[in-house]
């Protein structure tokens, strides 16, 4: 059978074979979330803020870090599409690699809290007991701080950056997947499914992995798209307080740092890189609101 | 009884229980930083024999178990220590700015509530039309936009251009320790004092951060609002009380919105929470002098004592509210006593 299959094939009401069946359900889920235009419009920008950060090189039109004097806080025009900031760096290739540092900084943090929040969660909710009773109360500690104030906090001790960043905002970001995770560990953990993997000899490791995980990622991959927004508005709120990426890094957050004092004579500095802030966010708002819709029926 | 006393017990057990992580990890940040402490105290210059003292003195020279004892002890005693940059006392500091920020996070939860709610309700009630699209793309952008952009467009747009706002600040220079502290809340200041210009000018220094605090959380309310209403009209009750042919308002208002309202007691707490981390970043903005302003002006100066006092105290205003709201949840709703 050839690799490309019909949508038929995807669609088909009786499956021939497992894999025809996963993909049919991925392919049907697909169809929802093609149907809301807003998540479209979050993936198409995803897309395009993705594609953009990557070419970064090929489209700029000037090195984010030439300055140029002598043509300072310039109006948007052919040379400079986007006009140019304090030291004359033009602003529009500036924003293109400060994708890269925004994009950069969200998948570290999502590859580093994603793997562990779940971890935790379904070893807590499956051993269940003391195990449980111990890193959910870790996880409260966490939890009790705002994650904006703990992550100042915690880059302060350490020393601003961008790697202090990164950790900062994954050391207050794992906790509410820990908690959804454990929450859909202990709605699974007495089903008769895992009893019968259990009666076949598998060890606890094993059901955890193969069994309990794969049923919790659904609800975390919506949350974790949500969630982007809040740490892309994290990352960049840490920049602008000086504690993020320091300057001359096109990071968007600081670029509006050091530029803010210009905002009532020559607003578009520090206004576009604000805006490009917003567009990212909202867009991982749109999909994850989409998405949500989708993977999570319970929540419509 | 028994059983209510063993839930309060369990229920005190596990708030000390945060509350000891809580101050472990601001301990343990305020030990993990780059700079000495000491050295940062006395000075670079200052002689090694004044330098040990000083260590012996601050207890640093002890071992870290140590240090933690001492550090709870003096935590114990209300003593957080002195500010470097200030040079007081880091309570008295704290005294003074808090009240700033409260008076900001309070009267945008207010705002945001009376907006949110009825937002999420009519949402819910006409699930899946235009309003309903447009509703949701309103909060999705309050949940989108960084609140330092937004503040920066604020004043950008109505002081500087149509001029219609009052500049950065608390209060007009004129009218500077001109109201008689006695809450550290200038409005309520004010009012007591009778003084109604200065009310009026503390008001209006308000209206813009206060507005962009409030759309920040209003989103998060409108959407809890929204979901929890849908549930509730889902309700049997509420086809019961439509079948019987009550008004639509009705049904709404005195049937499915009171089971909403005890769920909606939970978000508020939560996201009154919330706002003290929105206020950090509206705070520098805006320059206002509260909590968040010497948070980060402290940060921005290595001088840990504030760090370490300043989210130490949200840490239990977050952990305080948390538990203000299970309690609250309990009193109200019958059904999880």
């Amino acid at each position: 059978m050839s690799t490309v299959h019909s949508r038929e094939w995807l669609l088909a009401e009786t499956p021939a074979s497992r894999t025809q069946a996963a993909w049919g359900r991925r392919y049907r889920a697909w169809l929802d979330l093609r149907s809301n235009p807003l998540a479209m419009i979050g993936l198409i920008i995803i897309v395009a803020f993705i594609a953009l950060s990557l070419a970064a090189p090929l489209l700029a039109t000037h090195d984010p870090g030439a300055q140029d004097l002598t043509n300072r806080l310039a109006r948007p025009s052919a040379a400079h599409w986007l006009g140019t900031d304090e030291l004359g760096r033009d602003i529009y290739s500036r924003i293109l690699y400060g994708g890269r540092v925004t994009l950069g900084m969200v998948i570290a943090v999502v590859v580093l809290v994603a793997p562990l929040g779940l971890a935790i969660g379904c070893i807590a909710g499956y051993a269940g007991g003391i195990v449980d009773r111990m890193l959910m109360r870790v996880t409260d500690v966490f939890l009790a701080f705002p994650r904006l104030i703990l992550a100042l906090a915690f880059v302060a001790a350490l020393k601003p950056g961008v790697e202090s960043a990164i950790l900062a905002i994954a050391l207050t970001a794992w906790p509410p997947y820990a908690r959804l995770a454990r929450a859909e560990t202990l709605t699974v953990r007495n089903s008769d499914f895992i009893a019968a993997c259990r009666l076949t000899g598998a060890p606890a490791g094993r059901i955890v992995l193969r069994h309990v995980a794969p049923l919790c990622v659904p609800s975390l991959i919506v949350r974790i798209t949500l969630d982007m927004s809040s740490i892309i508005i994290t990352a960049a709120s840490l920049g602008f307080l000086g504690m993020g990426a320091q300057p001359p890094s096109p990071e968007w957050g600081a670029m509006i740092a050091t530029t803010k004092r210009f905002i009532f004579e020559q607003w578009w500095v520090p206004t576009i890189p604000g805006l490009a802030i917003f567009l990212a966010s909202l867009a991982f708002n749109f999909l994850g609101d989409g998405l949500r819709d989708v993977l999570d029926p319970k929540q419509r | 009884m028994k059983k209510r006393l063993s839930a309060l017990a369990g229920l005190l057990a596990s708030v000390s229980l945060t509350l000891i992580g809580l101050v472990i990890i601001t301990f343990l940040i305020g030990r993990v930083m780059p700079i000495d402490p000491v050295l940062a105290a006395v000075g670079d210059n200052a002689p090694q024999e004044v330098v040990e003292r000083v260590r012996q003195e601050m207890g640093l020279d002890q071992p870290i178990l140590q240090q933690f004892l001492y550090f709870l002890g003096q935590l114990l005693h209300g003593d957080l220590g002195r500010s470097i940059l200030t040079r007081n006392l880091v309570t008295s500091d704290i005294a003074r700015y808090f009240p700033a920020t409260l008076e900001l996070a309070t009267a945008a939860i207010i705002v945001a509530a009376l907006i949110g709610i009825p937002l999420g309700v009519w949402a819910a009630v006409r699930q899946g039309t235009w309003i309903d699209q447009a509703i949701r793309v309103v909060c999705l952008a309050g949940h989108s936009v960084p609140v330092f952009v937004l503040a920066l467009i604020s004043l950008l747009v109505f002081y500087a251009v149509l001029g219609i706002a009052p500049g950065p600040g608390r209060q007009d220079i004129i009218f500077q320790d001109m109201v008689p502290h006695v809450t550290g809340l200038l409005t309520i200041d004010a009012l007591i004092a009778g003084d109604w210009d200065a009310f009026w000018d503390a008001l209006a220094h308000m209206v813009q951060p206060v507005c962009i605090l409030a759309y920040f959380s209003m989103a998060y309310i409108t959407r809890m609002t929204r979901a929890f209403m849908l549930d509730a009209l889902h309700g049997e009750y509420v086809i019961t009380a439509r079948a019987k042919g009550l008004s639509p308002a009705t049904v709404i208002w005195i049937h499915a919105f009171p089971n909403v309202g005890v769920q909606l007691v939970t978000v508020l707490a939560l996201t009154y929470a919330g706002l003290l981390e929105g206020a950090v970043v509206t705070e520098t903005v805006f320059s206002w002098p509260g909590l968040g302003q010497y948070l980060t002006v402290s940060l921005m100066n290595a001088d840990m004592n504030p760090v370490i006092g300043a989210t130490l105290l949200v840490g239990l205003v977050y952990v305080g509210l948390n538990l203000l709201a299970d309690a609250l949840y309990r009193q109200l709703d019958p059904r999880v006593r």
